[in-house]
């Protein structure tokens, strides 16, 4: 598969969380994650998957273990070659810029002169086909658009690792598969290195080259899921037996996590 | 469908304005209802056209204080909510004493204010400004506060500034209840002027509306009470209507507040 040509994009070695209030939210987590590689977190509601995504994120911090970005601590992360992106599960953008602005701002933070951040926004927004509404404000612009301007917004920095927390959670099928397809063509195209969260177990199997299947209380890894089907990946697959084939297999596993978890559904 | 809409909101009130008028004038003319005691909208017309230069140099004085008294009350109550947002421990300590201010009467702290203070001028600034400052500090102080949770953990992840967060995150999401502030303080002001002024109750060429209203009283020109009454209330909703514009010069494009309906 993938060949691990360089270090780890991200390694955790016995890292855990115990919140505030006492709760462990996630038990000491092993995974390591090779460039290219397209890892998907699914499990049951409670299981830690966003808990382990924000831990990847350094949004927060584990209670032990450690973590690692490249083989290094995440001082070097943010410079080139160590581009960390994060899509949210709301787009999350800011209601008074127009969608340009919006998608440099991510380059505006990190001082890129007006004249560079320019063929970058262009090229972003040209990847997400939405070209036509640079100008536009985001209450102009359906949920679906909204959230591929947060993903150009993304994309902009040239990410070498691309977290995302259910980021289509919210949209209608339709269009969670065509922003499905959009991701794999660019996560392809880039060579991105993926780690993406997600309550479909369809989306898992269409994206992804890894799924790691979580449980709840704790919140721990349950068991790995291999999809070895080639990129690009398009409706061909989406509708191959293949597909059904491993969309049971997983479904199964599933059900085994959420019955290990205690879960009531 | 924006110019039909537009135009049944200016006309509307405007045809009900003119219809209470009609009835007020014909009722009073029905009835031979006495000037003195309720006069009609003809005699009020009057008064304004004979008394108009002593009326307009009251308008000033009292359209001047009330700006002063807004102006101040804007600047120092967004330097209040800027100081408020900084520390918990501030807000805490010092946001009991700004409500403290709201719900004491001006009527009761103006005699106090005025013996305080020279400058009968300066006086009232201050009482009318005491008045509108409170709106201005707890919009402000909310707006500061009411970041998108998404948008501020975005932030620091792309390791922005502290005055960075300010400028692009914190003041354009603070703006829309700001502006609300605003318009609240505007009408505050206003009231504030005058109150203060009728418990100044200061005369000669300083002399503001309430005090025209007061000397009307005492006259029993009561066509001449009405008149400043009326200015009062014209400045008040001219007040409002430029805070309005201000309103949507500013959100205009991205605000819900300014949403039109979609007919």
């Amino acid at each position: 598969m993938t060949g691990a040509t360089g270090p780890a994009v991200v390694e955790l070695r016995g890292a855990d969380k115990v919140f505030s209030n006492g709760m462990r939210g996630l038990a000491p987590i092993d995974l390591c994650v090779q460039p290219g590689e397209f890892v998907t977190l699914i499990g049951p509601s409670g299981c830690g998957k966003s808990t382990l995504l924000k831990l990847i994120a350094n949004l927060i911090a584990p209670t032990s273990g450690e973590l690692g970005w490249w083989g290094e601590g995440f001082e070097r992360v943010g410079q080139p070659g160590h581009q960390i992106a994060f899509v949210f599960q709301e787009p999350t953008l800011m209601p008074w810029s127009r969608v340009d602005t919006n998608v440099r701002l991510p380059l505006d933070l990190d001082h890129v002169s007006k004249e560079q951040a320019a063929p970058r926004v262009d090229a972003a927004l040209a990847n997400v086909n939405l070209t036509g509404f640079r100008r536009h404000y985001p209450r102009q612009l359906s949920g679906g658009m909204r959230m591929r301007v947060s993903i150009a917004r993304a994309l902009v920095t040239d990410p070498d690792l691309l977290l995302m927390d259910e980021p289509f959670g919210a949209l209608d099928e339709f269009t969670r598969n065509r922003l499905d397809d959009d991701l794999l063509r660019l996560s392809f195209e880039r060579k991105l290195t993926t780690i993406f969260v997600t309550h479909s177990l369809y989306e898992a199997v269409f994206l992804s080259t890894r799924v790691i299947v979580m449980a709840a209380n704790p919140g721990r890894v349950f068991a790995e899921f291999r999809v070895d089907e080639p990129e690009p990946r398009g409706d061909d697959f989406r509708t191959s037996a293949r597909f059904a084939e491993l969309s049971r297999e997983l479904s199964k596993i599933l059900h085994a996590a959420s019955v290990a978890g205690g879960a009531e559904a | 469908m924006n110019e039909p809409h537009t135009a049944f909101r200016t006309g509307a009130p405007i045809v009900v304005g003119l219809l209470i008028l009609v009835l007020w004038e014909g009722a009073c003319r029905a009835w031979h209802v006495p000037a003195y005691l309720f006069p009609m909208p003809s005699a009020i017309a009057g008064a304004l056209v004979r008394e108009w230069p002593v009326l307009l140099r009251a308008l000033g004085t009292t359209l001047l204080i009330t700006l002063q008294a807004f102006a101040i009350a804007v600047v120092l109550g967004t330097l209040i909510a800027f100081v408020f947002v900084q520390s918990k421990v501030i807000e805490a300590s010092f946001f009991p004493y700004a409500v403290l201010l709201q719900v004491t009467p001006v009527v009761a702290i103006a005699p106090l204010i005025i013996i305080l203070v020279k400058n009968t001028s300066l006086s009232l600034t201050i009482c009318a400004a005491v008045v509108a400052i409170f709106p201005v500090i707890s919009n402000t102080t909310i707006g500061l506060h009411s970041v998108d949770p998404g948008l501020l953990s975005y932030f620091r992840m792309n390791k922005a500034t502290r005055l960075e967060t300010l400028l692009r995150l914190r003041i354009p999401s603070a703006l829309p209840f700001f502006l609300a502030g605003l318009r609240i303080a505007s009408g505050l002001a206003l009231i504030g002027a005058v109150v203060a002024e009728f418990v100044a109750g200061t005369g000669g060429r300083s002399a503001g509306l309430a005090y025209q209203i007061l000397q009307a009283g005492f006259q029993l020109d009561i066509p001449l009470m009405f008149a400043a009454l009326f200015l009062i209330a014209l400045s008040g909703v001219l007040l409002y209507l430029l805070m309005v514009a201000l309103n949507n010069a500013l959100l205009g494009h991205w605000h819900e507040s300014t949403l039109r309906e979609e007919l």
